[in-house]
């Protein structure tokens, strides 16, 4: 353990001098003394950044709520219909039923008022009732968000998991033919709409090998093609920004000198190049989650994956406005809840002190 | 070497992840194969409540309506075995089927359908509220329904899904329909809003017990992915095949195509209150001006779904086969644009009196072939020199049109026999103050007095001619241009035998099939 810090230690006091010189931390551990203003910087820097976060997910909250409003109150047509039109189809849609809509839910009040109404039940934890199938929003939106979370997921791990695997051995030979197979592949996967990409599967694993269920949310082995379609996408990049940052890492002065002290080869690359790589890696994961939302839209709508996407085209739509409001916040919170899962995790990882006045 | 290693790693990671995920899909797959039926349809349910859930519940066999219709719409028995009418036609009778039992166990009472019956009255969109209906009175061993004046399509408008008839214990506390409890051959087991319905065969029910013990029927938005799923095995009865995936799909191994003339119309509505669509010589032209077979062939993939009139043969009773068939025939559409008094511009627009024919048409993309159909329309109509502006939106931009008077020409597919005689749709849709899916700005008086006749009940004969009479009219004053049929199409797969379509849509017939051998 000791040996471990002294080594982490090192790393980043050779290519940070200056502030290494003039960090406490950086002295040679005293016995235990030198651990506890460590993990109190740490714990400060947790607080602040959740503190941040939280600042951010409430604004967030009011803000994308408000404009999504805002934006179906400019968008054409009349509400009433639209929510007719999503309760009774187009057979049933008529000037009596959305006469009888707009009655029932008082769509005749003033927009601001309607908001004010809205603010007041949120401030009580209250989303309210979807206007085209009257059912609790939080009900309504409960599975939409379980399957899109469980949707990024899968997609994300699968993407991380061959990314980082290629990328990591691209590094090892940059020039190399994985190298360029990688710079392929990117090009690629990034060039192939999702669209496009999904079907292509379908067509591959589901009609001619019959592997996979080619489109449903029944079965445990239906998140694989969609996941797929999603990571493709994600996977090339992700290769291409490890095997840079592996390979960068990899050239750099502390590698050097681990090697020169006799690490074995695995030993560098897990605790000095995958460790520093990985601050770059998690912040960039961080904004790929974000990305995957805007993809999840059109791979949901193909593969008939009830999440958010899909809730939220409906919501538009329909004029649904606080099945709208719940959505777009929830994809809102999504991104808030990445980037401080990305703050902790950087966090966790970065060798180097935050705060010095915290330390001394 | 730690690299190699660590790629290694990564793949087994991922083909762990794989195989283990189709692992489960393998066993899952081979239950599913032992007992559900799995069925895939556009169609999304996004309420329990009868008046909003499109009939899926009754399609599917949970719910019952007091009357039932066969394919011709010829009204049959449901939770109603007889029905008669009294009061020289002002109140109707209907006795209950005595063994009728609800999935929950509790009796069918006259209690319980005169509350569906008085929910059914409340809702806007059934056309219960619609009906001259005074009062619901529950009665020993049935139901008796007073009205205000004879109405003689009353039994049909049982039939429609929004008169389901679900247990008291289906309506929680608030008035809300929380689970469907029906009567029919299978209950709900599982409901997943807005894709998943799971049903299974009903013990309670007094009837033959279905084959299909299980059915499970999965939501699928596009018309790509259900053809898919079609072609992979995947589902064994798919609603909704686009024709030119049903031309892919035909090619299939496994797999059967059954299609079924509906009693829907593609039409396109026109304002005949408007100072150019209002002269009857140029909804002739506008009509003459469709090269409906094309269309229909090169759209539709089907040439026979050229409408020569409104009434499609499947509606044998309204079909009329001697009037006129409307025909392509652009030179008298130009001969009748020119007695109307347009002629045509320096850029080939017609005008008249320095005004351009430049009107615009609505229509949505609900239903796929509307949009391309529209653009079909608009470039036929060029060729007569007349502009369209095709505004692609939303379903209830065409009613809330009609209601601000900005609607000029709306492309849309309207079914007949939303209930099973076609003559309730046909009231609402040319009633003389124009409807939102009928006509606009026209009305005819002897059109008017015969539908009311039909309505009052009238002999075989009488009702024959006033049909005749109808078609004619129709036909001749263009209040609506028709454009082409409709057919559905589902593919089947060889596991089960049996499959028909029900062109009234009223029912998906899953429980007459069986499991092929």
């Amino acid at each position: 353990m000791a040996a471990g810090r002294a080594e982490l230690v090192l790393v980043t006091s050779v290519p940070l001098p200056a502030a290494a010189l003039q960090d406490g931390s950086a002295r040679p551990p005293a016995g235990g003394d030198g651990a506890r203003p460590g993990r109190l910087a740490r714990r400060a820097a947790v607080r602040r950044v959740l503190a941040q976060r939280c600042v951010q997910a409430v604004s967030v909250t009011v803000l994308v709520s408000t404009a999504c409003f805002a934006v179906v109150q400019t968008l054409p047509g009349d509400v009433a219909m639209r929510i007719a039109a999503g309760r009774y189809g187009y057979d049933g849609v008529t000037a009596a039923t959305a006469d009888a809509v707009r009655a029932e839910l008082g769509l005749d009040a003033p927009a601001w008022q309607q908001l004010l109404r809205w603010w007041a039940d949120l401030l009580r934890l209250d989303l309210g009732t979807s206007l085209v199938t009257g059912r609790d929003v939080g009900a309504e939106l409960a599975l939409p968000v379980a399957s899109s979370l469980q949707l990024a997921a899968a997609a994300l791990v699968l993407a991380v998991a061959v990314g980082g695997a290629v990328g990591t051995a691209a590094a090892r030979h940059p020039g190399g033919l994985l190298d360029r197979l990688t710079t392929v592949w990117v090009a690629g996967a990034r060039a192939l709409p999702p669209f496009l990409l999904g079907l292509l599967l379908i067509v591959v694993f589901s009609v001619h090998l019959g592997w996979l269920p080619a489109v449903g949310h029944g079965s445990t082995s239906s998140v694989v093609l969609p996941a797929a379609t999603l990571a493709v996408g994600l996977s090339g990049l992700f290769a291409r920004v490890t095997r840079d940052t592996v390979a960068q890492i990899g050239g750099s002065a502390f590698v050097a000198f681990a090697e020169t002290k006799g690490l074995r080869r695995r030993a560098v690359l897990v605790r000095h190049v995958l460790r520093n790589a990985g601050l770059t890696l998690v912040a960039y994961l961080g904004v790929q989650a974000v990305l995957l939302v805007e993809g999840v839209v059109v791979v949901e709508s193909l593969f008939a994956w009830p999440g958010l996407g899909h809730a939220l085209v409906h919501a538009i739509f329909w004029r649904d406005v606080p099945v709208l409001q719940a959505a777009a916040v929830a994809l809102g919170l999504l991104v808030v809840l990445v980037n401080t899962v990305v703050d902790l995790a950087g966090l966790a990882l970065d060798p180097r002190p935050r705060r010095r006045e915290v330390v001394s | 070497m730690a690299g190699n290693r660590l790629v290694l790693t990564g793949s087994a990671v991922v083909s762990a992840l794989l195989v283990g995920c189709t692992g489960t899909s393998g066993a899952d797959g081979r239950a599913q194969q032992a007992d559900a039926l799995r069925v895939v349809g556009p169609f999304e349910l996004h309420s329990l409540d009868p008046a909003t859930s499109e009939g899926f519940f009754t399609r599917l066999g949970v719910a019952e309506t007091l009357v039932e219709a066969d394919g011709d719409g010829r009204l049959q028995p449901g939770l109603a075995v007889a029905w008669e009418e009294s009061d020289g036609g002002s109140a109707w009778s209907f006795t209950l089927r005595p063994d009728a039992v609800f999935h929950d166990g509790t009796e069918v009472t006259p209690e319980a359908v005169t509350a569906a019956l008085e929910a059914a009255r409340d809702e806007p969109a059934s056309p219960l509220a619609d009906a001259p209906v005074r009062a619901v009175t529950a009665e020993r061993g049935g139901v008796r329904i007073e009205l205000d004046r004879p109405y003689a399509p009353l039994p049909a408008v049982l039939a429609h899904a929004s008169t389901q008839v679900l247990a008291p214990g289906s309506v929680g506390a608030d008035g809300r329909v929380e689970e469907v409890i029906g009567s029919g051959p299978y209950r709900v087991e599982r409901v997943e809003l807005p894709s998943v319905i799971d049903v299974v065969a009903s013990d309670g029910w007094a009837g033959e017990r279905p084959d299909v013990e299980r059915i499970s029927y999965q939501a699928v938005g596009r018309a790509e992915s259900r053809a898919l799923m079609a072609e992979s095995g995947q589902a064994d009865v798919t609603f909704g095949i686009d024709p030119v995936s049903r031309q892919r799909v035909e090619g299939a191994d496994g797999v059967e195509i059954a299609s079924v003339t509906l009693p829907r119309s593609i039409l396109l509505k026109v304002d005949a209150g408007h100072e150019v669509l209002g002269d009857v010589r140029v909804r002739q032209a506008l009509s003459a001006g469709l090269d409906r077979e094309a269309m229909a062939t090169a759209l539709l993939r089907d040439p026979e779904m050229a409408a020569t009139q409104l009434f499609p043969p499947s509606l044998p009773e309204w079909h009329d086969e001697t009037v006129p068939a409307l025909e392509h025939d652009p030179r008298t559409a130009r001969e009748l644009l020119a007695e109307a008094g347009w002629t045509p511009g320096p850029d080939g627009v017609l005008t008249r009196d320095g005004e351009r024919f430049e009107v615009s048409l609505r229509t949505f993309p609900d239903r796929p072939e509307l949009p391309v159909l529209a653009t079909a329309v608009q470039d036929a109509l060029r060729e007569l020199g007349i502009a369209v502006e095709v505004q692609l939106g939303n379903s209830s931009d065409i009613p809330a049109g009609h209601q601000d008077g900005t609607l000029e020409l709306a492309l849309y597919a309207r079914n007949f026999a939303l209930v099973p005689d076609p003559l309730v749709t046909l009231l609402g849709d040319f009633r003389p103050e124009g409807a939102d899916w009928g006509a606009m700005g026209w009305s005819d008086q002897e059109l008017t007095g015969t539908l009311a006749d039909l309505a009052d009940g009238a002999d075989d004969a009488t009702a024959d001619a006033g049909r005749e009479a109808v078609a004619g009219i129709l036909q001749a004053q263009l209040p609506v241009i028709p454009v082409a049929w409709y057919r559905q199409s589902a593919v089947v797969s060889d596991r089960v035998d049996g499959f028909t379509l029900d062109p009234l849509e009223r029912s998906w017939r899953l429980d007459e099939l069986s499991w092929s051998s």
